[in-house]
């Protein structure tokens, strides 16, 4: 988690010099999620994204220079430079991809629980997207189907309240939880604390083990809090959608924050070791962003490249 | 080995032949096991192959497209089937913004080798939302790859060439060509994608066109032949990518292009072909390029406004006629079409 909210940080500290030229969706502040789900998966289950992925690249074991170098648009990014923050992929470590348009992920991610059943293979494929996408009708569609041949993937939902600048009560209707219209499709369905890594670990591990059980899908509803603005490195709590009271309630429950008091109330961790780990971190940080900053970009002849497979 | 196939059933040979050879090949669509077979096209798939590999899916064109896309990526090669091109607009997110760009956007690191077969509704009244055919929006597309045989032969060969192909390919059959029979070889074998086909040798005017529309033109150009006039008619057999050197071999040759389009013709496939010539070879033309397509309005149902709506070889009769300004009287050509126009033959009993 720590290792996601300082790149994030960094990313959030460079972005007004203007050399990453692409909008990014930073994690801070749901981190826990990425961490917690992530820690049971090994490089060969898959696992999708959406526009807001830096969390979950790095937390599934994504290079930390490759995807440094995309934000900067370089050839050394992950995809060459020609698609920044919203495309990262590390097939080696299983992040098949994130795509940013709003649902996209979520059929695909369900083709591949298909082709991975088909193919008789072991892989777990977790897909992660917000609360807006369960909007959209591509979403029941595939957890219908998914539901339908008892597809071994886990669906992600980070519920950070807001679509944008659009607040859940304009969007869906109240009294009506989004775990909720999962359970409708006949999937085991669960609901959590999004900022508790514990919490997101347990249920992760319950989800495994129905997958495992051939009783999949899981549908996790993981509520959460993003801090900074939708697209961009600032903060935006007073221009009007949202409150720096209601900013500051979550802030209170820092994923970071509350873990590392558990982690040091009970003897765990003390003030030497977070020190020692935040400073290796940033090693790895700034190491990463050097590389970015003296990568070339990519020659114009990476323009018309690789349209189509041969 | 050669013999008389249906074009349905040389779809279906190039389905079942590819299922054969590549264990990863496997279809699915709305009634694709159904007792019809999808027009007869994949009768007794799913008997042989079985459930895993021959399915049918729920109601979700979206979701379904998507889903082939991952399990593109999981290793399969996947087949969808819409019976209708009218039902894909619902997946177009999937197919234009995540199968035609992933190859590109993630750099060359993983393929998607789909194939999408759409059939273009025509006759007995499909109506406006069961018979659109809308090539160009899908010829627009860099990332994909766009074919629409007319013969038996090619449906067979272009259909196991977009199987094999590792990319998106969107494979338009048009349904008046099921009933249509040609030679078709018993082994496997392909029909390059990007290459058109001179079907008719001429030197007076070139005729370029493509899917049922082919048949037209040649009736159209049998009657022309009888008043000396000698058209070179080019299947184009793939629109995305053109072949547009065939095409402008064939202009430097004649100097004169009507195109026949099977969709309506502002920003058709025609409007393409128009521009590459006046690109390239605007000397070489003695006469305005013509563009023959569907009128400005959807598809009507009635089998009088749907007589008024498609052009037919009568129609390119004329158009070919005045290009080579020549006068001709509407009572001097034939209809070229016996029984009713809202039916390619007797066997088309409606209503699907």
């Amino acid at each position: 988690m720590l290792y996601i909210r300082l790149v994030e940080e960094e990313i959030a500290r460079v972005y007004p010099e203007q050399e990453i030229r692409c909008p990014v969706h930073l994690s801070i502040g749901q981190e826990a999620i990425a961490a917690g789900i992530c820690a049971h998966l090994s490089s060969d289950d898959i696992v999708l994204s959406n526009h807001r992925s830096h969390g979950h690249y790095l937390a599934k074991g994504g290079s930390l220079k490759r995807m440094i170098a995309e934000l900067y648009g370089r050839e050394t990014g992950c995809c060459n430079g020609k698609s920044g923050s919203m495309h990262l992929i590390d097939i080696s470590q299983g992040f098949l991809g994130a795509v940013p348009i709003v649902g996209s992920c979520i059929p695909i991610a369900t083709g591949v629980a298909f082709g991975t059943k088909l193919k008789k293979k072991d892989a777990i494929t977790a897909v992660f997207f917000g609360d807006g996408t369960v909007e959209e009708g591509v979403f029941h569609e595939s957890l219908n189907f998914a539901s339908l041949k008892k597809l071994p993937i886990i669906f992600i939902c980070e519920n950070n309240f807001f679509s944008v600048y659009s607040p859940l009560s304009v969007r869906q209707p109240p009294g009506r939880e989004i775990y909720s219209l999962a359970k409708s499709h006949n999937i085991e369905s669960f609901q959590g604390d999004g900022n508790d890594v514990l919490e997101v670990y347990q249920l992760m591990k319950k989800a495994i083990e129905i997958i495992r059980s051939g009783n999949g899908p899981v549908f996790l509803e993981l509520k959460t809090y993003r801090w900074r603005e939708h697209c961009g490195p600032y903060y935006d709590n007073n221009i009007g959608y949202r409150t720096e009271d209601e900013y500051n309630a979550w802030k209170e429950r820092c994923p970071i924050g509350t873990f590392t008091r558990y982690l040091v109330s009970n003897g765990i961790l003390n003030d030497a070791g977070i020190e020692d780990l935040t400073r290796e971190i940033m090693t790895n940080v700034e190491e990463a962003f050097a590389f970015a900053r003296e990568s070339p970009f990519p020659g114009p002849e990476l323009l018309m490249k690789d349209i189509y497979r041969s | 080995m050669t013999r008389e196939l249906h074009f349905n059933e040389a779809i279906r040979e190039a389905i079942d032949q590819s299922m054969e050879d590549d264990p990863s090949v496997y279809i699915y669509g709305l009634g694709v096991p159904d007792p019809k077979g999808i027009f007869g096209t994949t009768l007794g798939l799913q008997q042989k192959f079985g459930p895993d590999r021959v399915m049918d899916m729920p109601c979700s064109e979206n979701a379904m497209t998507g889903v082939a896309i991952g399990s593109a990526l999981a290793g399969l090669r996947p087949i969808i089937t819409h019976q209708r091109v009218d039902f894909a607009l619902l997946s177009m997110d999937q197919v234009v913004n995540q199968a035609a760009k992933w190859h590109y956007m993630f750099s060359g690191q993983k393929s998607v080798p789909l194939v999408i077969r759409m059939i273009i509704g025509r006759g007995w009244g499909q109506g406006p939302q069961h018979a659109q055919s809308l090539e160009s929006w899908f010829a627009h597309i860099p990332g994909l790859k766009v074919v629409a045989p007319t013969t038996p032969n090619d449906a067979k060969g272009l259909l196991i060439a977009s199987i094999r192909d590792n990319n998106p390919v969107i494979f338009f059959e048009h349904r008046w060509l099921h009933n249509i029979t040609g030679e078709v070889p018993e082994e496997r074998y392909t029909v390059p994608i990007g290459k058109g086909k001179i079907v008719m040798e001429g030197s007076d005017i070139t005729i370029v066109t493509f899917s049922y529309m082919v048949l037209e033109s040649m009736k159209a150009a049998e009657f022309l032949k009888k008043r000396g006039i000698h058209c070179e008619i080019i299947d184009l057999r793939t629109l995305r990518p053109l072949d547009t050197g065939l095409l402008l071999t064939s202009i430097r040759k004649t100097g004169r292009l009507v195109v026949v389009d099977n969709d309506w013709k502002t920003g058709g496939i025609g409007a393409e072909l128009v521009s590459v010539v006046a690109e390239n070879e605007i000397r070489c033309l003695k006469e305005s390029p013509r563009r023959i397509g569907f009128p400005e309005c959807p598809s009507p149902t009635s089998p009088v406004l749907s007589a008024a709506y498609y052009p037919r070889a009568k129609d390119i009769v004329k158009t070919v006629m005045q290009v080579m300004k020549r006068e001709i009287r509407d009572d001097e050509i034939p209809s070229m079409h016996s029984g009713p126009v809202d039916i390619p033959d007797a066997s088309f009993t409606g209503p699907f």
